[in-house]
């Protein structure tokens, strides 16, 4: 092999650059996020928690789909009480602190998804709220 | 050897005289007992068959559609002005001062922008100097939706309403091109700045989208009316229902007035008619 030393210490500092995120952060991923539970109190979700944590990007663009193309705006009933499909008619009425409950994990795992460019927070909507 | 190559050749130009001519005995034959039959004689029996002059034809099912009674707005113009603040409060549709940007759902103009296609001359004070409602006609032929590219914007077929999906919308405005009725705007900025209270129900749109009156589809899946007509509730001042339905509101006035329709020659068959 020509150029022995040079290859290797190359090699050396190639390895070490790539892996440096892992070994700068001494092989933690840091803090897991805690989304906040609803502060409402309600226990029961349109599935269990396991599968919304996995799917709950799937069954949102299920929703969306059903309702916009299709008038499919039927209410989907959780422990007794109505919903109508959409982060904002659902999710948003018990989860109601988009910061600490859905940027929480986006946040961590780096993900931005463009829902709220259009769709409205809690927390948005209470700054203009219709003065009553 | 010659004998060979001449029966080859007879052969070849025997097959591929009869691959030529297939098509055409094919059709000869079938065809006749079809073509001279009924519906040749029929067909044209049936397209002008009825007394009523130009009738268009109605796709079958429910087709939302509106009267808007003009006599009922000519001296109570303050409820126009409330029939389209609440849509545009409803949908979270931001008040752009700059007129180039503005949004729209529904708004005012004269008798002369929204009815191109009528004369002027001598129209009452009343009816120049008023302003009419216009909004999207719901088309039966929406000229928007053959132009988005994306499918975007399509009729919903159990009512007939002209929808906007705004999650596919690329902002291509073809379909503001098309739409005869200027019933499309574009978000040239994000609108949220512009939009006084917030409707929390219904979201907002971002910049680069293409929106327009949904005939209240959300409201109507909940059972009640559009929220231009609900503000004008006991007026008759817009008649709201399924203009297939011949027992329907829409049809009962639609059948004893007079109505007319805005640019009816683009041929988009338009929902919306206007009493005058």
């Amino acid at each position: 092999m020509y150029n022995k030393g040079m290859v290797m210490a190359g090699l050396i500092i190639f390895v070490l650059l790539v892996t440096f995120p892992i070994w700068f952060n001494r092989l933690d991923a840091g803090p897991m996020p805690k989304p906040e539970l609803p502060p409402g109190g309600e226990k029961e979700c349109v599935a269990p928690a396991a599968v919304m944590r996995d799917t709950h990007m799937q069954l949102l663009n299920e929703w969306r789909d059903d309702v916009t193309r299709n008038s499919n705006r039927e209410v989907i009933v959780v422990a007794g009480k109505e919903y109508g499909k959409g982060l904002q008619l659902a999710c948003m009425q018990c989860h109601s602190n988009k910061e600490k409950f859905c940027d929480s994990c986006h946040e961590y795992a780096a993900v931005q998804p463009t829902c709220w460019s259009c769709h409205i927070s809690p927390t948005e909507a209470e700054l203009k709220k219709e003065a009553q | 050897m010659d004998t060979k190559r001449r029966k080859f050749l007879k052969m070849a130009g025997a097959t591929v005289l009869a691959g030529i001519s297939a098509p055409a005995v094919v059709k000869l034959t079938s065809s006749p007992a079809v073509a001279s039959g009924d519906s040749h004689s029929a067909e044209p029996a049936a397209g002008h068959a009825p007394a009523a002059g130009h009738a268009e034809e109605q796709p079958a099912g429910v087709r939302l559609g509106m009267v808007i009674d003009m006599r009922k707005f000519y001296d109570n113009q303050q409820m126009l002005d409330e029939a389209i603040a609440v849509c545009h409060k409803v949908h979270n549709v931001p008040d752009i001062p700059d007129r180039k940007s503005e949004i729209k759902w529904i708004w005012k103009t004269g008798f002369g922008n929204a009815f191109t296609e009528q004369s002027q001359n001598h129209r009452s004070e009343t009816v120049l100097n008023s302003s009419f409602p216009v909004l999207c006609n719901h088309c039966d032929n929406p000229s928007c939706v053959k132009a988005c590219p994306t499918k975007a914007t399509f009729v919903v077929e159990k009512n007939g309403i002209v929808a906007m999906d705004f999650h596919r919308c690329i902002g291509c405005r073809f379909c503001m091109a098309a739409c005869p009725y200027g019933a499309r705007s574009f978000n040239w900025q994000d609108p949220r700045p512009f939009i006084k209270t917030y409707n929390p129900e219904w979201p907002t749109r971002m910049r680069g989208v293409v929106e327009k009156c949904n005939f209240c589809g959300e409201r109507l899946a909940k059972g009640l009316e559009p929220a231009c007509v609900e503000a004008c509730k006991g007026t008759g001042a817009m008649v709201f229902g399924d203009l297939n339905d011949p027992h329907s509101e829409v049809r009962e006035v639609l059948g004893k007035e007079f109505t007319i329709q805005r640019k009816f020659a683009a041929g988009t068959r338009p929902s919306v008619f206007y009493i005058v």
